[in-house]
């Protein structure tokens, strides 16, 4: 119950101390057997330039962000990466990736993400990494993991000549050729099945690679069938989604399913609502994180450490020359939120427009 | 100002052509349109095109529909540069880093190409100038 557990390999501490939030260093809550922590690492999107040259800038947030999560100590109970590993989906990409990822004290879990899917449909990830959708349980949490950036099969199978193509067009956030994700009747089936099982009281944390709702279409911030897999998860007391794709802090509740997103490794992203000719429905409760600046190619970018306790998760981001940042869930209010965030207004540069 | 001058003055407002040179028509106004458009065109066409840099990094990877780039905000005071800038240098120095590419001259038809583009996706914003 009181036990404070010492988060950073002394050795290590002093040289990051200061660049990791002061929730690194965690309290426990609830009952033990409840307390979970994990390493969220997402969106490093490593492309490659030619033959065994890759862009440098991405493949050093990744190797940062590894190298802090290493740092943990005692090891996080697992770490998850919420996919995007590659650019491109090629096999020098996702290989560089993979060996990226595997110099990680703990071996992660993998979320398929868009740019890992479209060239092959998954098939190279696959033989790397394993299967796209699973679930599994730690110390009485149930964890799904599910392949949301599925899309329409007339889009998948017979619009475009090559998988090339296909990942290309899929590729481009604003790109008005892609097509919206989905989870798909198939892994909904899937879902319900596994779902059967778990008794209601059961906390429950989802991980997608794209929002389980419904943000913004222009930019795939989106799931085409956000509604049929949240009327799953309805009739569990406690539910998270987490989610990588949207490159920012996003939060919000609707009903009792709390969304939290992470940050990518690679780069950060505008929010919609910065886009003059589109109309946005970003969530409301989310307090906007803070403008980058492009001069610091590492701001804004950065990993997660979660804890889970009583079910529900608190996102502790670790952003580097960005204002880290907690968001938490709030029992009374019964929704996450920034709670440095909510109580005090935003130095007005950092507006996003 | 003597009658013949005047005189002169009166022929030559009077002279249907030189009329005409001050008044435009629906063509031209269609054919200024589709000038800015294809020139705006061309600027999403570079904005999402690896040739711009070294590294097969494109500007529209960071900044979808052009968002974050707040033309309407120049010249500005750059805190980076440590003095009031126009859009262009910002425009190189993403291009320079980023993209790990050769920066444009201020009036290299790709950068006003950029620069037509940006102002389309950011049409209807109000101008403020300075604005950080
Ligand atoms: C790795 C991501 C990245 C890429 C790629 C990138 N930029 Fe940027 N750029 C940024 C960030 C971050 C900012 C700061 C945005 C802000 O002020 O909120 C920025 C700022 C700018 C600004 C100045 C905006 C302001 O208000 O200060 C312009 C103009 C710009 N970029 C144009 C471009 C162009 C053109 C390209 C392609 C040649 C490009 N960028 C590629 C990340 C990127
Ligand atoms: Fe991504
Ligand atoms: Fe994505």
């Amino acid at each position: 119950m009181t036990s404070r557990r010492k988060f950073l390999k002394s050795t290590a501490a002093g040289l990051i101390a200061g660049a990791l939030p002061v929730s690194v260093v965690k309290l426990a809550f609830g009952s033990e057997a409840r307390d979970i922590s994990f390493a969220y690492i997402s969106d490093s999107h490593i492309q490659q330039v030619k033959g065994s040259k890759f862009v440098r800038n991405w493949d050093r947030g990744l190797m940062k962000a590894v190298a802090e999560a290493n740092l943990l100590d005692p090891n996080p109970d697992f770490v998850i990466f919420g996919g995007d590993l590659a650019q491109l989906g090629n096999k020098p990409e996702l290989d560089h990736g993979a060996e990226i990822l595997s110099a990680l004290n703990v071996k992660p879990r993998m979320v398929m993400g868009e740019h890992d899917y479209y060239l092959d449909l998954g098939d190279y990830w696959s033989h790397l990494f394993g299967e796209k959708y699973y679930s599994f349980d730690v110390k009485g949490v149930h964890f799904v993991v599910l392949n949301s950036i599925l899309t329409y099969d007339e889009w998948t199978f017979d619009r475009w000549e090559s998988g090339e193509r296909r990942m290309n067009e899929m590729a481009g956030l604003d790109n008005p050729n892609g097509s919206p994700f989905m989870v798909g009747e198939k892994q909904r089936e899937w879902l319900a099945n596994d779902l059967e099982k778990v008794s209601h009281d059961t906390p429950i944390v989802v991980f997608s690679h794209s929002p389980i709702q419904k943000i913004y279409k222009g930019w795939n911030f989106w799931t085409e069938d956000a509604e049929e897999v949240q009327a799953l998860l309805a009739v569990f007391n406690k539910v998270n989604v987490m989610y990588g794709h949207v490159h920012q802090i996003q939060y919000n509740q609707i009903g009792n399913i709390a969304f939290n997103s992470v940050m990518a490794t690679a780069w950060p992203w505008p929010y919609p609502n910065s886009y003059a000719q589109a109309k946005s429905h970003l969530p409301v409760m989310t307090v906007e994180m803070n403008r980058a600046d492009p001069f610091n190619e590492r701001d804004a970018t950065g990993w997660q450490l979660v804890d889970v306790h009583s079910g529900r998760v608190d996102v502790n981001f670790n952003l580097y020359g960005n204002q880290n940042r907690t968001v938490s869930f709030n029992k009374e209010k019964n929704q996450p939120e920034d709670i440095k965030y909510s109580t005090h207004s935003k130095k007005p540069a950092q507006k996003h427009y | 100002m003597n009658t013949m001058i005047k005189v002169i003055f009166i022929l030559a407002f009077a002279y249907p052509g030189f009329v005409q040179a001050d008044d435009f028509k629906k063509s031209d106004l269609k054919r200024w349109r589709e000038q800015f458009d294809e020139v705006a065109d061309e600027g999403r066409r570079l904005f999402t095109s690896p040739d711009l840099g070294s590294n097969g990094v494109v500007c529209a990877q960071c900044h979808p529909n052009g968002a974050n780039t707040h033309p309407e905000t120049y010249p500005k005071f750059q805190k980076q540069l440590g003095r009031v800038a126009m859009m262009w240098e910002m425009v190189n120095w993403c291009i320079l880093n980023p993209l790990e590419g050769k920066p444009l001259d201020a009036d290299d038809p790709e950068m006003i190409a950029i620069h037509a583009y940006l102002a389309k996706e950011r049409k209807g914003v109000q101008l403020d100038p300075g604005r950080h």
